[in-house]
């Protein structure tokens, strides 16, 4: 009994071990130290001013994504075309920011921020009109328009937005200072994301939690008949839902050129879109915790990065981490449901 | 462009579309017993890299694709337990798994990236393949385009011609009425996940040993999500599956011969069609639109047009099956 | 084959579908068993096809007990059953839906199945086309089908669970033809489940009604109908005095209206409900009564005609419009159609509220204050933070009834007491009252005739897409509307 009752206690934390003991081996096999690994990824991520703040500046964008994704998630939307979105909204920056370029920054860094958010939002109203009136399902359009995005981003930096000295297919050249997110103590951090995150995060609380919008999505996510019934009408609330979500995500691409970058590059999205993705889903889509999971991801591949430097280990082990865990969180946690449906079955 | 060069790109374009082909063969009989498996991109991506990898290590290529296989059943397995043992949502566990898979290709894959290796070579039909046309087309091909032709005629014939064939569909149209007729259905479900995972599997294979040989980060990425898309626009059947991995094979094909011969258009315009193709496809088959403007046609066309182009998914997809 | 059964239960949570019956069964004799909805007809009969195991009891094949672990093994023992709704498969054509499970070889030989269907539809005096695909046929045909399958398949005893509904008069006749065929040429046994009366009268040799899950008596027939009727519904209670009302000023007016779907339609209905008056559809499901429902809440389209709410046109309004008129609608499905699963009841009172009264902020203390007042009102046990999935299924009835607002014109319920105990369904009852002297009108669906009867002003039954003639509710009796939903006039 008691040691039944101690391994109930232990369960919730399961995924978490068997997803490190799956890591440890993983270094095992390739012969890596696992203290040494850890060790790295802790240095990486917190070893100094200057990490915490590009760990700080890494979570900044990839937390615009997951709480765009809340909004989608709640509605019952799969917007796996987010990694568009984001690319869509460092375009627009961009945009913005070689347009205006005499502007001072007062103005220009509001235009950036506004052409980021409606790029964005384009690029999710794309997906929005074709589940609602083509019937094509989000993740199809959403993947077809990621992909349309990175290679309309390669178009832009080799051709109409090359650098004066030629073009390379790395990147435009590094925008003026006056558009650039001003930036903490010659980091990737700018203060001014995170005022901008802030916002964005107690909008995105206020609007799920306390207004007849929220509550709509999250009828409409939990039971579209019940919800039509109800008087929810599922083609507007699927496209405001989508459109917020853009514009979320098309703020972290703004950051990413503005802040982690100074220019538009042809990465420019890290994978941070899909990344969201695994963050809401590891939240058990509950806002809250979306800020604590964005920030321990971004802590493990900011950490896999040095570890890569440090052990020449390929830095993917960070995305494996991510990965396992949240799969061990889906299965194990409703193996745990599992044994409570069979006994209350029996019980019965 | 002569005629030897339009052969050499039909001959191309035939021999890309093959690991395609196998692929959303695969998925068709997964998602005909009613069970979506979205992992295929990095399963696909997994499976290329651990075939490239054992073929390189083991010196056999039959080894690489029995590996290859392997991954993908794993995976399947996975998805199979998640979504018909524990009723998770499908979507979820195969998102996850397809972040995983292209994490572990690119971690795992690590030391074996441009790295020369063994691959499967070409395998010419006698008499056949000195046929004008046809023969360099069909007959004098890589190994690999005759294993998926095998294996999209031998999927259509077991689909449709067989008595397992009708309690795989039936499993997946109707699991009630199935399980009436004897079929255990949770079972069956979990035999086709694993088959098609393995398909899948062998398609990722098929890539990097065939096609583009070796391996490299992302090698495969990409295909997996057309493949999924192939197998809507397929209407779930491996002969029509067959024709719409051709169909894509050739807008990549093109883009490379394009690329090569005509000035003046941006690389970036030939890239995107396959993306750009994959949204129209989907609306041509699934949207209103369609059967709107079909009001427009003849009478007489109205029924064969409709049947070529709209699509109908099993109708227990991704619905989990309760005995009452 | 003789076929027993002893003392078959079955219970479903604290339902007792089946309890503790024992009936007999034997060779070239047709059955018709009797009972209302509910009655525990076919959870019975489902256990006999091996479609769900009994709790306890026997089954009783020429003495020797039978367990099925599947239809199919029931099958091979020699019992199928044909569903209301087929267990076919509607994408595959006749051919191949009628090859699935038939054996046990590798490749379909469809030359010789195609012969093997086609000689036993003969024999039977049935034509369907082996390539024709299922989804094309009518309900009747399927029906053929199913029953020539389960004959090659080797079926002795065949079930038939309300074979007539939704069938033509034609198909009805050949049918029952080969029933009898079958019966008396070649020694099988037939059960039809069925609750019209005269088709059992008709067609059966013996009638066995079931009451509540129990026994309710046999007779051989044909006997006279009232011998049946007073097994069926027991001692038809007594009727409530009705609160008298005034019924004058009409509020809802169909005229000429006519629903198309590819199932069913309706043609020209008309039909006048006046404020303040309950009136009740019966029939069996899927014979109008639903479809009409749902073309008055704009739900399905009305091909022509016009229907006036309080006088204005509301023909061409959807659903979400006809909402904002004033009008409710109420599904018979509870969670799945009009609550959701994990939001709270006052969330759910919230999403119901009229659009014009809903804010884009929500104050929530005055929508929990509002929801616990209607949680006294109507009974509902349960707290303004519950969530709807955890409220027990009679509370969940409340609560939609809860979530009906204020100034409601016209109610449209599908089955408002359904599973519902009886006090429980007295007080939706009373509920409904008031709100009728408030001057709204209630439409409602019921296949509980004592139900139709006791609670409605008028009464309309519906057969096949046909609207009866409508009869006033204290001048029927269950017997007439039985007869009326059999398709008589």
């Amino acid at each position: 009994m008691t040691l039944k009752s101690f391994l109930q206690r232990l369960w919730p934390i399961m995924p978490t071990i068997a997803s490190l003991a799956f890591i440890a081996a993983l270094l095992l096999a390739f012969g890596a130290d696992p203290r040494t690994a850890l060790e790295a990824v802790w240095q990486g991520a917190f070893g100094s001013q200057d990490r915490i703040l590009s760990t700080v500046a890494f979570w900044v964008p990839l937390t615009f994504c997951a709480i765009g994704l809340m909004l989608t998630f709640t509605a019952g939307l799969w917007n796996i075309g987010i990694e568009g979105q984001m690319i869509l909204g460092a375009l627009g920056a961009s945009w913005a920011a070689l347009t205006f370029k005499d502007q001072p920054a007062w103005v220009l860094i509001p235009l950036e921020i506004l052409a980021a958010m409606m790029a964005g939002a384009l690029w999710a109203a794309i997906s929005a009109i074709l589940k609602t009136h083509g019937k094509v399902h989000e993740i199809f359009s959403g993947l077809a328009l990621t992909n349309l995005a990175i290679i309309l981003t390669n178009y832009l930096i080799s051709g109409p937005w090359q650098p004066p000295e030629g073009g390379s297919f790395r990147g435009t050249a590094p925008f003026a200072t006056a558009a650039l997110l001003p930036r903490y103590a010659e980091s990737r951090f700018s203060p001014l994301s995170l005022v901008l995150l802030t916002l964005a995060f107690i909008a995105a609380a206020i609007l799920l939690g306390n207004t007849t919008w929220g509550l709509k999505l999250k009828a409409l996510g939990r039971n579209p008949r019940s919800a039509f019934l109800l008087g929810v009408s599922s083609n507007r609330e699927t496209l405001t839902a989508m459109l917020l979500c853009g514009a979320m995500a098309g703020l972290g691409g703004a950051v990413r050129v503005l802040s982690w970058f100074d220019s538009l590059r042809q990465s420019i999205s890290g994978g941070i879109g899909f990344l969201a993705l695994l963050v809401v889903m590891l939240a058990a889509y509950r806002i809250l915790w979306v800020p604590f999971v964005a920030f321990f991801f971004s802590a493990v591949l900011q950490g896999s990065i040095t570890l890569q430097l440090r052990t020449q280990l390929h830095s993917s082990l960070g995305g494996i981490l991510t990965g396992v865990l949240v799969l061990f969180t889906l299965l194990f946690g409703d193996l745990n449901n599992l044994k409570r449906l069979r006994k209350s079955a029996r019980n019965e | 462009m002569n005629e030897l060069l339009i052969v050499k790109i039909l001959s191309s374009i035939i021999l890309q579309s093959a690991p395609l082909m196998i692929a959303v063969t695969g998925e068709t009989i997964t998602e005909r017993a009613g069970v979506v498996n979205l992992s295929l991109d990095g399963k696909m991506l997994l499976a290329a890299m651990t075939g490239f990898a054992v073929a390189y290590t083991t010196d056999s290529v039959y080894l690489g694709f029995l590996a290859a296989a392997l991954i993908g059943a794993l995976f399947a397995l996975i998805v199979a337990f998640g979504s018909i043992t524990l009723k998770l949502n499908q979507v979820a566990i195969g998102f996850v798994l397809t972040l995983l898979g292209s994490s572990l290709s690119a971690f795992l894959g690590q030391n074996f990236t441009r790295l020369p290796g063994p691959s499967v070579g070409k395998f010419s039909i006698p008499y056949l393949k000195d046929l004008p046309v046809l023969g360099p087309m069909f007959f004098d091909q890589n190994a690999i385009f005759y294993f998926a032709v095998l294996v999209v005629l031998a999927a259509w014939w077991w689909l449709f011609r067989t008595q397992p064939g009708l309690y795989l569909r039936g499993a997946g149209e109707r699991p009630e009425a199935a399980f009436a007729r004897g079929a255990g259905v949770n079972r069956l479900r979990y035999f086709y996940t694993l088959l098609g995972g393995a398909l899948v599997g062998v398609a990722g294979a098929a890539y990097s040993l065939g096609i583009k040989i070796g391996w490299s980060e992302n090698h495969t990425a990409g295909l997996g999500w057309i493949a999924l898309a192939i197998v809507i626009f397929g209407g779930w059947s491996p002969i029509r599956g067959a024709i719409g991995a051709i169909l894509f094979g050739a807008t990549k094909a093109l883009a490379t011969v394009f690329q090569q011969n005509v000035a003046g258009v941006s690389v970036q315009t030939f890239n995107a069609l396959p993306w750009v193709l994959m949204i129209v496809v989907l609306l041509l088959v699934s949207s209103d639109w369609v059967v709107r403007a079909a009001a427009w046609l003849p009478p007489r066309l109205r029924g064969p047009f409709l049947r070529l182009v709209q699509v109908a998914p099993p109708r227990a997809l991704g619905v989990e099956f309760k005995q009452d | 084959m003789h076929v027993e059964l002893q003392n078959i239960r079955k219970h479903f949570g604290s339902v007792k579908a089946n309890d503790g019956i024992s009936l007999t069964f034997e060779p070239g004799r047709i059955y018709g068993l009797l009972g209302e909805n509910g009655a525990g007809k076919s959870t019975l009969m489902k256990i006999l096809a091996g479609f769900q195991p009994a709790d306890s009891g026997h089954i009783l094949l020429d003495g020797q007990p039978a367990h099925f672990a599947n239809p199919a093994a029931a099958l091979r023992a020699g019992i199928g059953m044909v569903y209301q709704d087929p267990l076919d498969f509607p994408p595959f054509t006749v051919l191949e839906n009628f090859l699935l499970g038939k054996d046990r070889r590798l490749a379909l030989d469809f030359r010789a199945a195609s012969a093997e269907l086609k000689h036993l539809m003969g024999r039977y005096g049935f034509e369907i086309d082996p390539q024709a695909n299922i989804q094309s046929l009518s309900l009747g045909e399927r029906q053929q089908l199913e029953l020539v399958r389960l004959l090659a398949g080797g079926g002795r005893l065949l079930i038939l669970d309300e074979p007539t509904t939704g069938i033509s008069a034609e198909q009805k006749d050949a049918l029952f033809a080969s029933m009898r065929h079958m019966a008396r040429q070649e020694d099988r046994t037939l059960i039809l489940v069925s609750h019209k009366l005269d088709e059992v009268q008709e067609l059966c040799d013996h009638a066995y009604v079931l009451r509540a899950g129990g026994f309710a008596g046999e007779h051989p027939l044909p006997c006279d109908n009232n011998l049946l009727v007073e097994k069926m519904f027991g001692q038809v209670p007594r009727r409530s005095p009705r609160p008298a009302l005034p019924l004058e000023t009409n509020l809802l007016e169909l005229q000429q209206v006519t629903v198309r779907t590819p199932r069913l339609t309706l043609q020209n209905i008309n039909l006048t409900i006046r404020a303040g008056e309950v009136f009740g559809l019966a029939g069996l499901e899927g014979n109008g009564q639903e479809l009409l429902m749902q073309a008055i809440a704009g739900l399905a389209p009305i091909a022509s005609g016009r229907l006036l709410l309080a006088g204005r046109d509301i023909t061409r309004h959807a659903y979400h419009q006809t909402l904002a008129d004033g009008v409710a609608y109420i599904a018979a499905g509870r969670l799945e159609e009009g609550l959701v699963a994990g939001l709270s009841l006052t969330e759910h009172i919230i999403l119901s509220a009229p659009r014009v009264k809903q804010t884009f902020f929500i104050r929530w203390e005055g929508a929990r204050r509002v929801t616990a007042e209607r949680i006294q009102a109507y009974e509902v046990v349960g707290t303004p933070q519950s969530n709807a999935d955890q409220l027990s299924g009679g509370n969940q009835q409340r609560l939609l009834f809860a979530m009906l607002n204020p100034d409601l014109k016209l109610a449209l319920l599908n089955q408002p007491t359904r599973g519902l105990d009886v006090r429980s369904a007295d007080y939706i009852w009373e509920t409904l009252y008031r709100r009728r002297a408030e001057g709204a009108a209630i439409l409602f669906i019921s296949p509980d005739l004592d139900e139709v009867i006791e609670r409605s002003d008028r009464i309309a039954v519906f057969s096949g897409g046909q609207m009866s003639r409508i009869v006033k509710a204290s001048q029927t009796s269950a017997e007439e509307l039985g007869h009326l939903i059999g398709g008589r006039q």
